[in-house]
């Protein structure tokens, strides 16, 4: 019964919020989406949080949506030993890796006046979420071995029936509680990630890496404002945007506001 | 040619007293908030000095600007996917303690302390952790040479001097100041734009005015680092970048930005420059000692008839054209060439110019004795009491030559006033001097006006904005942002959880 409360209604509760309330939060609420840096009340023990927790989660995260994509490829990656002791290893480091930096960032938090300062409620659980995950899933890692394995074969149909609308629990019920555990503090994170910081995840500027380097807007197209074009126009009207990128001038549409 | 409009700065230094009413005026309009306490996005310093935040100037410190990398510019921070592996943490990002750490001060303990035997004092208190502090340091520490062993010894421009030349700036009775206002320059090819991975900052195509959209910005502050000027700023408490955004809600309702209204000395004057937006690239592949000839020449001259034709083309309306004709700002910068851009060498092609400051030696100590008498009216040019090669450093990227002709005309003009005015000077030395900077009398004249006598019209040319147009292509309403300025009423800038 519980089980199918934390692990079927909780799910799908905590998807419905991630999904509605981000994408209310980015309309009605844009100006709340920011990492809301401290970078810039403390710099030195940031590094050593920031960089190793983000570098280390991300890592493992891409393992999980490895896995969760391609379970039978990662079996079949995982037949021969010495990949799957390569594969675990590589997981475990970096999920020591973003224990340290979780740690350090946690004890920055509290041990700076200044980050105390800006420190809300909600960064505090954020932080708990994070570090009650990275613990489980280390934890797995040392005494449940071979979780890249098990993890396409019992974890992931769950995940899947969950999406397919058809929720099967039986692949997970006899789990041990750590990694039980694990899962359902993976919903509890996506149901606070739209109300905490962490939407700036959602955010990440990947686009930077191709868009020109100048970017100018114009508030419409004033030649065709005043009646006269004689010049043939090189975009659409409503976001009329000439941009000088670094290596030439283009003509490149980039959206306004 | 691709004509676009500039709104455009002249601040005229030899006319700055250093009253500081102008960060005043903006602090009290736009930077009096929680998380912004810190910033003044209009600020004074005192030159030689290190200026705010401190060594500013220091690119070997603070990575802020462009270099050219293999004959193409790229920004000194780095390559753009450096920039995104720096997202966790921005390695050149200059911190609270670079600026200073805002406070006000316990006054209630003023009126609730017990009776005792000392007065009771108002002790200083963090405005980011209400806690006591030590002051260390403020926004104008080194405000008129104070500390200077410490502070203006440190200016990154003095290695221009020789040892000697550094030696006698700070000699008493031969000390040397002078005093540099600051605001975002409004770059065409702005560092801070080029650095923002969201793509959140941008420049108004209308009016050049370079903004940070307070609703895309996500708080990686690339562009605090970036800008070589450090006229960006990190909001501590929103977890957005701000910046100086030449008030122009102020403008399109025709009155000129608070720093430049509440200007005491008349230093200040604003009006727009068309430009050549097909020729910029051309303008930052020079080398560095001929920037500022490069950058003038970006300029385009309102009145010639091709100009004009490409201008109204471009969707620009008679009515900008007529005050660009009136431009405080292109007489000064492109007629008169006495006015010069901020270092530079930056290469961010900074629309704020300045007219450096004469600082002739008016004076001698011998024996004890101030002797203010002198075989001429002012000591020469070159004989001033801050070496060219300061200003050089400062105001044309090292090019001594563009500072020298504009100390020399700024020089010849007084004689040439004195010989009207007082009627002392010999007229063929003041032909002489006008001759050798190619100033006309009539030119002579008119500068002299404009320096000394501008009325606010004559000083703030500013273009019609044309704000209804704009509003109409944001909004379906032409009536909903009636009675409101710039983007009208938004989101509360809280800071999000």
């Amino acid at each position: 019964m519980l089980d199918n409360l934390f692990y079927i209604i909780f799910p799908y509760a905590a998807i419905t919020l991630a999904i509605v309330i981000t994408v209310q939060r980015y309309l009605k609420r844009g100006f709340t989406y920011s990492s809301l840096s401290s970078q810039f009340l403390e710099s030195d023990e940031l590094f050593y949080g920031s960089v190793p927790w983000h570098i280390g989660i991300l890592v493992v995260l891409m393992g999980h949506v490895i896995g969760f994509a391609i379970p039978r490829q990662v079996l079949w990656f995982n037949g021969v030993p010495a990949r799957l002791y390569i594969l675990e290893i590589t997981g475990l480091l970096f999920g020591l890796l973003a224990l340290v930096g979780i740690v350090s960032l946690i004890v920055r938090r509290f041990t700076s006046a200044r980050i105390r300062a800006v420190t809300s409620w909600m960064d505090v659980v954020v932080l708990l979420v994070l570090l009650v995950q990275v613990v489980l899933g280390v934890y797995t890692a040392l005494f449940y071995r071979w979780g890249s394995s098990w993890y396409a074969t019992s974890a992931v149909p769950y995940l899947r029936s969950l999406f397919t609308l058809q929720p099967d629990l039986k692949m997970i019920a006899p789990l041990p509680m750590a990694v039980k555990a694990h899962i359902l503090n993976a919903f509890i994170f996506l149901a606070i990630l739209p109300f905490s910081r962490l939407v700036h995840m959602l955010v990440v500027p990947i686009h930077y890496l191709w868009r020109p380097y100048q970017v100018v807007i114009w508030n419409g197209d004033r030649r065709k404002i005043r009646g006269q074009s004689p010049r043939p126009r090189k975009q659409p009207a409503t976001t009329a945007l000439p941009v000088i990128a670094d290596g030439g001038v283009v003509n490149k549409p980039v959206t306004a506001r | 040619m691709d004509v676009r409009l500039q709104i455009s700065m002249v601040f005229h230094l030899d006319k700055c007293i250093g009253c500081h009413t102008c960060s005043i005026a903006c602090k009290n309009v736009w930077t009096d908030r929680k998380g912004a306490e810190y910033m003044w996005w209009n600020n004074v310093e005192t030159k030689p000095g290190t200026g705010y935040p401190t060594a500013w100037e220091d690119q070997s410190k603070y990575k802020g600007g462009w270099e050219q990398k293999n004959g193409k510019p790229e920004l000194k921070m780095g390559s753009r996917s450096l920039r995104v592996l720096n997202l966790f943490h921005n390695p050149n990002m200059p911190r609270m303690d670079d600026y200073y750490e805002p406070w006000t001060y316990k006054y209630e303990d003023l009126f609730n302390s017990p009776e005792g035997a000392d007065q009771p004092t108002a002790r200083p208190i963090s405005m980011v952790t209400n806690k006591p502090i030590d002051i260390k340091a403020g926004p104008n520490w080194d405000d008129d040479l104070s500390g200077s062993p410490v502070y203006a010894a440190n200016d990154p421009n003095l290695e221009a001097l020789t040892p000697e030349q550094r030696e006698e700036l700070f000699d008493i009775e031969r000390l040397v100041f002078f005093y540099l206002p600051r605001i975002c320059n409004h770059c065409l090819n702005a560092c801070c734009v080029a650095a923002c991975p969201s793509g959140a900052i941008y420049k108004r195509g209308e009016d050049g005015i370079v903004l940070i959209n307070q609703e895309r910005c996500r708080g990686w502050r690339m562009c605090v680092t970036a800008c070589p000027y450090k006229k960006t700023f990190y909001n501590w408490s929103t977890g957005k970048s701000e910046k100086c955004i030449l008030c122009f809600p102020r403008l399109e309702t025709g009155e000129a930005p608070a720093c430049f209204h509440s200007c005491v000395g008349r230093i200040r004057y604003l009006g727009g420059l068309l430009y050549d937006a097909d020729r910029m690239l051309e303008a930052l592949h020079v080398p560095d000692d001929q920037l500022v000839e490069a950058q003038r020449d970006l300029i385009l001259d309102p009145s010639d008839p091709e100009v004009r034709e490409a201008a109204l083309r471009n969707g620009i309306d008679e009515l900008t054209l007529e005050a660009c004709e009136r431009s405080p700002v292109y007489k000064y910068v492109k007629e008169w060439k006495l006015a010069l851009p901020l270092h530079a060498e930056f290469r961010t092609l900074p629309m704020l110019f300045y007219v450096p400051p004469l600082l002739p030696v008016m004076a001698k100590t011998g024996d004890g004795v101030y002797d203010s008498s002198n075989e001429e009216l002012f000591s020469p040019i070159e004989k001033a009491r801050l070496p060219m090669e300061y200003l050089a450093r400062l105001f044309s990227a090292g090019n001594v030559e563009p500072v020298r002709l504009a100390l020399k005309k700024q020089y010849a003009i007084r004689l040439f006033k004195r010989m009207e005015t007082v009627g002392d000077m010999d007229p063929a030395v003041v032909k002489q001097a006008l001759a050798e900077v190619g100033c006309s009398e009539a030119e002579a004249e008119q500068i002299y006006r404009l320096t000394s006598l501008p009325t606010v019209d004559d000083r703030y040319v500013i273009p019609p904005m044309h704000r209804e147009e704009a509003m109409q292509m944001l909004n379906d309403d032409v009536l909903a942002d009636k009675g409101e300025a710039g983007f009208g009423f938004r989101e509360a800038p809280a800071r999000g959880a």
